[in-house]
């Protein structure tokens, strides 16, 4: 098949700790960008007047449109690739891709993909106040289907959309809350070995999730990430550049994209989801099985994700995950290393970052760097991104050279 | 204490009006493909299955079955607050069309998946007719 020949690779990145309460210096989002970029060449070893390409989502507050232009003029870079992205949490996933195949077809030789989340100076001037303020990224513009549709019987933000997927998924395949809740008890492990986790040293059992508060059937508390803010960054390069560059190069050996939906009210269907196509292109490029990886970074907004995401990624049979998940063990300990850093559930959501947090986990562990959780195979990580509802979603396969 | 905000509210579209119109009349009509036959809800200008624009509007049975529900038990937004524990549900129709709507009249846990409903419909003020559902 057509695809990526491993001829990229991720040389470097940077990731700021999580923060429920910010206690830095506020900046601008186009500072914060700038930011993460210089931190992460510097880590890659790359001279900042190389870059060429550039990968931005919508995180940039301070403009709506003309982003990418913006990023080259503030930090006076010549771009021959730029790519704005918009797919939710499956964003960051979704540039390391686009950057290794912009980097295979010749057409730039170093990307910076980044992520921002931390707050901005307050205006001098009171801004107007958003008319979407607290419909998260549900879209409330006339003549949206969401806004005709959905808003109005309260079908809106995330919470309610991953609840009718795990409600389905327990009434088709059984109700096995326990295994659900040990995803997050597993990885609450790997984020107790990892300082930088928000939740660090604080363990949780399958009991205390369950005892936690629910908040939409059947989904409880400790089942949903926690926002926090924070911000991470990649680069991009291309192998021959890589070789000659301090950190082993983290070859993008495959990936796949699909989407199907924005609302699970129309999606095909609530027990199956695009990570399966996206994961079966990921593996055949990458000329590898769901087995022959070492670890997963499973994008993990909520419990339900990582186990249908397990599931239609192919490391189990469809019905299978509450099974497989109550049979292995998920934390950097275990037999099936899930999120090693403690996943966004154990880790914290710092926005577009959140995504970003799988790769840089996955590059981290492949290089080595990973301290007190680094597991002891780590030459083959697949990670996936998920945006929206289940709506679209991404996978990769990454290899270290 | 706070003004609770207004709640959000449908407002048609010329493509979605008789849908819309229906509802106000009592009636649930959806649309069909007269080229490949497919059901389509909510309202399009093509089929979103062969993107053909040869759709008709036909009235379908207002009784189905719960597909998917969850009970909010924090308000998904400030304005449903009064409706909490809130029942948010994806409703199965003839023709497998599915729509999201409420559920009212029952008790959330008497909520399952497959429990046959029917429609009621519900009026607002400013003149949109919305549609909820309760137990058969």
């Amino acid at each position: 098949m057509a695809g990526l020949r491993g001829e990229a690779v991720v040389a470097g990145f940077v990731e700021r700790r999580p923060q429920r309460h910010f206690g830095g210096t506020p900046l601008l989002t186009l500072e914060q960008w700038a930011d993460l970029a210089a931190d992460a060449l510097a880590d890659a070893g790359i001279d900042p007047r190389d870059v060429d390409g550039v990968c931005c989502g919508g995180d940039i507050a301070e403009t709506s449109h003309f982003v990418p232009a913006t990023i080259a003029e503030y930090c006076g870079w010549k771009l021959d690739f730029a790519e704005r992205l918009d797919l939710g949490g499956a964003t960051s996933v979704g540039m390391v891709w686009r950057a290794a195949a912009a980097i295979e077809l010749g057409i730039c030789d170093v990307v910076v993909c980044a992520a921002t989340q931390q707050p901005r100076p307050a205006p001098p001037l009171p801004e107007p106040p958003n008319p979407r303020a607290g419909f998260g990224a549900s879209s409330t513009t006339w003549g949206s289907p969401q806004a005709e549709f959905d808003i109005p019987y309260g079908n809106l933000g995330q919470n309610c959309g991953f609840a009718l997927y795990a409600q389905r998924y327990h009434d088709v395949f059984g109700w096995d809350e326990r295994s659900r809740a040990k995803i997050v008890a597993d990885q609450r492990v790997s984020a107790c070995a990892n300082p930088d986790a928000v939740f660090f040293d604080r363990p949780v059992s399958v009991d205390d999730v369950l005892a936690s508060p629910v908040i939409a059937d059947p989904l409880h508390m400790l089942e949903i990430v926690m926002p926090c803010s924070g911000g991470a960054a990649v680069v991009v390069t291309s192998a021959s550049r890589a070789a000659r560059l301090p950190h082993r190069p983290v070859a993008v050996t495959g990936f796949g994209e699909h989407l199907t939906h924005k609302t699970p009210t129309y999606a095909p269907d609530l027990t199956t989801t695009p990570v399966g196509p996206a994961a079966r292109r990921a593996f055949t490029m990458a000329g590898l099985r769901p087995s022959d990886v070492d670890m997963v970074e499973l994008y993990d907004c909520y419990s339900i994700t990582v186990l249908l995401t397990i599931e239609d990624s192919g490391f189990c049979g469809k019905g299978e995950g509450l099974a497989f998940v109550r049979d292995h063990d998920l934390s950097y300990k275990g037999d099936f290393p899930c999120n090693t850093n403690g996943g966004q559930l154990g880790f914290g959501q710092s926005g577009l970052a959140g995504g970003m947090s799988h790769v840089v986990e996955a590059v981290r562990q492949i290089q080595g760097r990973a301290g007190d959780r680094q597991l002891g195979r780590h030459d083959i990580a697949y990670v996936s991104g998920t945006g929206g509802i289940m709506s679209e979603q991404v996978a990769l396969v990454l290899r270290g050279t | 204490m706070s003004e609770r905000p207004a709640k959000p509210r449908p407002h048609p579209t010329p493509t979605s009006a008789p849908y819309w119109d229906g509802l106000a009349a009592g009636e649930v009509r959806v649309q069909r493909c007269d080229a490949c036959g497919t059901w389509v809800h909510y309202p399009r200008h093509r089929c979103p299955s062969c993107l053909s624009d040869r759709l008709s509007w036909h009235t379908i049975d207002s009784d189905g079955s719960v597909y998917t529900f969850t009970v909010a038990r924090r308000p998904t937004h400030p304005a449903f607050a009064d409706e909490v524990p809130q029942i948010i549900a994806v409703i199965e129709l003839q023709h497998g069309v599915r729509m999201t709507t409420t559920l009212v009249g029952v008790e959330p846990d008497a909520v399952r998946i497959g429990l046959p409903v029917k429609a009621l419909f519900d009026p607002g003020e400013d003149g949109v007719t919305v549609l909820r559902f309760s137990p058969a």
